[in-house]
C-alpha cells in the first residue's frame, strides 16, 4: 500500500506522568479505509494514546502526523479541525434532546442566528442512509435505545467531518444483534475511505470487523500486527504477555440444596414502574446460574431487590429458607449473601478509604476487625496483606486510597472481599465489565472455584460470552420477565439473542422447526 | 463539602498556612488602602495578645468555645452534611445551661456543674436532631432547616429572656456552685475569664479524635459521608448515621454553648445577632482540614485574632472591623481551597501525578 494512504502516524510516543510512563515509546499507523484496531489490557495506555491523538493530552515526546504533515495536536478543537472525531464509551449526548440536536450541538446550522433544524435533519438522514446508520433525527435521546445512541454519536462525528473516527469500546452496551450491525456499519465506513480506530480488548470484534492491529502492553507498543493472518491466541498473547487460557474449564455442575428462591417478585424502578415484574427463579448450592439480557430489563433491579439496595413491592426472596424480603442489607448479607456489585465505584468501593478500609468494608464491625465497638487496626492490615496476596491486587501501598487501582484491580479488591466472606450465594454482577482477558480469567475461575466449594452463585452479565463459557443454566429476561431458562451447553448464541429480544420460545421452536436456525442446538 | 485530598503532609499544611497568610495580606492591603500602618497593627495585635498573661487566658477562652463549635462542624462535615446550625444549637445549650443553673442553685458543685453542662449538651443534640431526622426520613435540606432553627432560637432565647427568665433584658447570675471557675487558672491568668471549659476542650478533642479513628460508629459516618451508596451496600443505615452525626454535631455546639454561659457570662442576655461562635466554627474546622490537632491550632489562632483586635484598635488606632476583614479573608482564603491549590501549580509546585495516572486510564470506565 502506498505511504500516501497513510493518514495517521503517530511515532515514538512518550507520555509521562510524573515518573510514571503512561506511554512509551507507541508508534502507530493507520491508513485510509482500514479499520484499525488498537488492542490492550485495563491500564495499558490506550486511552492516554487517544487522548494525545485527540488534544486532550500533549505527548512528552514523539511526533504526530496527519496526512504526512508534522502537526501539533494541542487542543480538541484543533483535532475536530483535521478530522478527528472519537465516540466514547459513555455516550456524551443530551437525554432530553433531539438526535438532530444533539448531532448539531457545537456545529448549529443557523440562518442569521436562528437555528435550522431541517437543514441538520436534512443532512444527518442523508449520511445515515450512506452508512445504514438508521435513527431518527427527530427522536428524542432518552427514548432510543442504546445502540440508536451510538449511532448517534457516530453521525454527531461524521456531520463534524471525521475522516479518521475513534471507536473506543463500541460493543460494550451492544447485543449481539446491534454488534453485528455495527461491525457492518464500520466495514461500510472503511470501504468509504474513513480511517476507524477501534479500541477495544474483544478479540473476536477485531477478528471479525479490523484490518489490522497494533498491542501495547503496559505502555509499550508491542508490535502492529496483519489480523487475517494472526489468530485469537497469538492476540491474547501478546497484548497479555503469557500464555492466556480462553476455555473456561468447569466438571459439569452438581446442583444440590436451593440456596436462593425468588418468588413472584415485583420490584419498580426509579420511575415508579415495575421493572422486575412477577419473577420467580431458585439457584441452588453447586451451580452458576446465568441472568442474560439486554441492559435495561429489570437484571440490575432485580440484584438490588435480592440484596437490600431495592424495596421490592410484591412476591419473597428467601436465602437459606430464611425470608429476607425487604431486610436491610446488612441482615441479607448475614443471611449468607455476598454481593460483587454492577457499579463498582458507585456501590463497591469507597474511593477515598485505602484498601484496607475498603477490605474491612463488610466485616469492620465484628471480630477480628473490631471488638466491643473498637476498629483493631493491626487486624486490618493483617487482613488487606492477606488478601492482596491471594488475589493478586497490584498496588504500591495497602494504605493507598483504592481509587489510585486501575479498574482490574479495584474490581479484585471487591472480589477478595466478598469471596473470603465464603457466602453460600455469591452474586456477580458484571464481573468482569471493562477489563481485561487476564483478569476476566482469574474472575471467571474464582467463580467457578465457588461454584465448585458448593456454594450458589448467580451471575447477571450483559456479555453473552461470559454468561455461556460460565454459567450452568441460563436465565434470559425481556422486561422485567424471565422468558426463558436454558441450560448452557443446551443452547446457542442465536437462540439466547433471540430469547433476549423477546422472541417466544414457541415461536423460536416454529422457526427451528422450518429450518430457519440452523445454529440452534449446537454449542455456539 | 470541601474535599481535601493531598499528596504530602507539606502540601497538606501549606492549604492551611497560605490560607492563613493570605488572608493577612488582604487585611494589610485593606489598612493600607485606609491609611494605617499594617506592620504597625499587626505587631500591636500579636503583641498585645502575647504580653500579659490576662489577654492570652482571653484567647484561650475564645478558642475553647471553637473547638467545640469547629468539631460540631467537623463531624457533620464528615457525614456529609453542611451544618450551618451551629450557632442556634450552640445557644440552646447556653439557654437550657442558664435554665437549668438558676432552677437548682443550692445543688453541691460537684453535681450541678456536670448536671447543667450535660443538659446544654442534650439541648444541643436535640435541637440539631430535628434537622437530621427531616433529613433522614423525609430528604429535606439540614441547610435550610438549620438556618430557620437559628433564627427560631434567636427569638425564643430572647423573649424567654425578657419576660419569662430574666428582667431588663439579662437574667440573674448563676449560684457559685454552678461557675465554671478554676482559681489558680483564674490567678495566673490575671483574672482572665478563662476557666474549666478549656480541660473540657481538650478532653473532648483527645475524645474525638479517639471516636473518628478508633470505633465502629466513626468508622460508619466517614464512610458514609465518603460514599452513601457504598455504605448502604456494606450494611451501614444511613439514616443512624445522618442522625447520629447530628446528635453529636448539636451536642458538641451544645456544649460550647453551655461552657459559654456557665463560664464566659454566668448568664443569659438579649442577643442582637446569632452567637459569632457558630459561624467562625466553620472557618475553624476548614482551616483545620477536618484534624483535631489542626481544630485546636485554628481555634486558637482565630482566639488571638478576636483577643488582639482590640489591641490592634487602642494601641494602633486600627478599628475593630479590620479584624474582622483579616479572619474573613482568611475564611475567604480557606474556601478558595482550589484557588490557593492552582496558585501552587502556577508556580512552580508540580503535583506527582505518578500513582493517579490509572485514573486517567480507567477513567473511561
Amino acid at each position: 500500500m502506498a505511504t500516501s494512504d497513510v493518514v495517521v502516524e503517530m511515532q515514538h510516543i512518550v507520555k509521562k506522568f510524573g515518573d510514571f510512563k503512561a506511554n512509551d515509546d507507541i508508534n502507530l499507523e493507520v491508513r485510509k479505509g482500514e479499520v484499525h484496531a488498537l488492542l490492550g489490557e485495563n491500564g495499558a495506555g490506550k486511552s492516554t494514546l487517544m487522548n494525545v491523538l485527540t488534544g486532550l493530552l500533549e505527548p512528552t515526546e514523539g511526533e504526530i502526523r496527519i496526512n504526512g504533515e508534522p502537526t501539533v495536536i494541542d487542543s480538541p478543537d484543533k483535532a475536530d479541525s483535521l478530522g478527528i472525531g472519537m465516540v466514547h464509551q459513555h455516550f456524551m449526548l443530551i437525554d432530553k434532546f433531539s438526535v438532530a440536536e444533539n448531532i448539531m450541538l457545537g456545529n448549529e446550522e443557523h440562518k442569521m442566528g436562528i437555528i435550522d433544524a431541517d437543514t441538520t435533519a436534512k443532512g444527518i438522514l442523508e449520511l445515515s442512509e450512506r452508512y445504514g446508520l438508521k435513527v431518527d433525527p427527530y427522536a428524542k435521546v432518552e427514548n432510543i435505545s442504546v445502540g440508536q445512541q451510538q449511532r448517534a454519536e457516530i453521525l454527531k462525528a461524521l456531520y463534524g467531518g471525521a475522516d479518521i473516527l475513534i471507536l473506543d469500546e463500541p460493543t460494550a452496551v451492544l447485543t449481539p444483534q446491534e454488534i453485528d450491525e455495527l461491525m457492518k456499519i464500520i466495514r461500510a465506513l472503511a470501504d468509504e475511505g474513513k480511517a476507524i480506530i477501534l479500541i477495544t480488548h474483544k478479540l473476536d470484534e477485531i477478528k471479525q470487523a479490523a484490518d489490522r492491529c497494533t498491542v501495547i502492553r503496559r505502555g509499550k507498543g508491542i508490535g502492529t500486527v496483519d489480523v487475517a493472518s494472526t489468530s485469537q491466541q497469538e492476540l491474547a498473547d501478546m497484548m497479555v504477555g503469557r500464555s492466556v487460557s480462553f476455555s473456561v474449564d468447569k466438571e459439569p455442575a452438581q446442583p444440590k440444596e436451593v440456596i436462593l428462591s425468588v418468588d413472584h417478585l415485583v420490584v419498580q424502578d426509579a420511575r415508579g414502574l415495575n421493572a422486575v415484574n412477577d419473577l420467580s427463579f431458585e439457584v441452588r448450592q453447586g451451580e452458576i446460574l446465568g441472568v442474560a439480557g439486554v441492559d435495561g430489563n429489570g437484571q440490575s433491579e432485580l440484584i438490588q431487590a435480592i440484596s437490600g439496595l431495592r424495596n421490592v413491592e410484591e412476591g419473597s426472596i428467601k436465602i437459606n429458607g430464611k425470608d429476607v424480603t425487604n431486610r436491610t442489607p446488612r441482615k441479607i448479607t448475614e443471611a449468607g449473601l455476598s454481593h460483587i456489585p454492577e457499579d463498582r465505584q458507585k456501590f463497591g468501593l469507597i474511593l477515598d478509604m485505602t484498601l484496607e478500609e475498603n477490605l474491612a468494608l463488610q466485616s469492620y464491625y465484628h471480630k477480628p476487625l473490631s471488638e466491643n465497638n473498637i476498629l483493631k487496626y493491626d487486624a486490618f492490615e493483617e487482613n488487606a496483606t492477606r488478601l492482596i496476596e491471594e488475589y493478586d491486587v497490584r498496588t504500591q501501598s495497602q494504605k493507598d486510597p483504592a481509587r489510585s487501582l486501575s479498574g482490574g484491580n479495584q474490581q479484585k479488591l471487591i472480589i477478595a472481599r466478598e469471596v473470603d466472606r465464603d457466602p453460600d450465594l455469591l452474586i456477580a454482577a458484571q464481573p468482569t465489565r471493562g477489563l481485561d482477558v487476564g483478569a476476566i480469567e482469574f474472575i471467571h475461575k474464582r467463580l467457578i472455584e465457588q461454584r465448585d466449594h458448593n456454594k450458589a452463585v448467580l451471575l447477571m452479565s450483559f456479555e453473552l460470552d461470559e454468561i455461556m463459557d460460565v454459567s450452568d443454566r441460563i436465565a434470559v429476561m425481556y422486561e422485567g420477565k424471565i422468558v426463558d431458562i436454558v441450560d448452557a451447553d443446551k443452547t446457542s448464541e442465536t437462540e439466547l439473542g433471540l430469547l433476549m429480544a423477546g422472541v417466544s420460545r414457541e415461536e423460536i421452536e416454529r422457526q427451528k422447526r422450518e429450518n430457519k436456525l440452523e445454529e440452534v442446538g449446537n454449542n455456539g | 463539602m470541601v474535599e481535601v485530598k493531598t499528596d504530602s503532609l507539606l502540601k497538606k499544611l501549606s492549604v492551611p498556612l497560605l490560607a492563613v497568610l493570605f488572608g493577612f495580606l488582604v487585611g494589610a492591603l485593606v489598612m493600607l488602602v485606609f491609611g494605617y500602618n499594617p506592620i504597625n497593627a499587626y505587631s500591636h495585635m500579636i503583641l498585645g495578645v502575647f504580653s500579659n498573661p490576662y489577654s492570652i487566658g482571653e484567647a484561650l477562652t475564645q478558642a475553647t468555645l471553637l473547638v467545640f463549635t469547629g468539631l460540631a462542624f467537623d463531624i457533620a462535615n464528615k457525614a456529609g452534611f453542611f451544618n450551618i446550625g451551629l450557632s442556634g444549637q450552640y445557644l440552646i445549650g447556653w439557654l437550657s445551661t442558664i435554665v437549668f443553673a438558676l432552677q437548682f442553685p443550692d445543688f453541691p458543685r460537684g453535681v450541678l456543674v456536670p448536671l447543667s453542662l450535660i443538659v446544654g449538651a442534650i439541648a444541643g443534640a436535640l435541637y440539631a436532631g430535628i434537622a437530621g431526622v427531616l433529613r433522614a426520613y423525609f430528604g429535606t435540606s439540614e441547610v435550610i432547616v438549620t438556618i430557620m432553627l437559628n433564627h427560631t432560637i434567636l427569638q425564643i432565647s430572647n423573649y424567654l429572656t425578657n419576660f419569662v427568665i430574666g428582667t431588663g433584658s439579662r437574667t440573674e447570675k448563676v449560684s457559685e456552685n454552678a461557675s465554671l471557675t478554676l482559681g489558680w487558672l483564674t490567678e495566673i491568668t490575671n483574672y482572665s475569664r478563662l476557666n474549666i471549659g478549656f480541660f473540657i476542650a481538650i478532653v473532648t478533642l483527645v475524645i474525638y479524635w479517639f471516636f473518628m479513628k478508633y470505633t465502629t460508629a466513626g468508622f460508619e459516618i466517614k464512610a458514609v459521608g465518603l460514599n452513601p451508596d457504598a455504605s448502604r451496600y456494606a450494611g451501614m443505615s444511613d439514616k443512624k448515621n445522618i442522625i447520629l452525626s447530628m446528635l453529636i454535631s448539636g451536642g458538641l455546639a451544645g456544649l460550647g454553648g453551655a461552657i459559654n454561659g456557665l463560664g464566659t457570662f454566668g448568664n443569659l442576655f438579649v442577643l442582637g445577632a446569632l452567637p459569632n461562635e457558630g459561624f467562625n466554627g466553620i472557618a475553624v474546622a476548614l482551616l483545620g482540614l477536618g484534624n483535631p490537632i489542626g481544630i485546636m491550632l485554628s481555634a486558637f489562632l482565630f482566639g488571638v485574632l478576636n483577643t488582639g483586635a482590640s489591641f490592634m484598635n487602642s494601641r494602633a488606632g486600627v478599628p475593630d472591623e479590620m479584624a474582622v476583614i483579616v479572619t474573613a479573608s482568611i475564611v475567604f482564603f480557606v474556601g478558595a481551597y482550589y484557588l490557593v491549590e492552582w496558585l501552587f501549580e502556577k508556580f512552580g509546585y508540580k503535583r506527582a501525578q505518578g500513582p493517579h495516572s490509572a485514573e486517567i486510564e480507567g477513567g473511561k470506565e
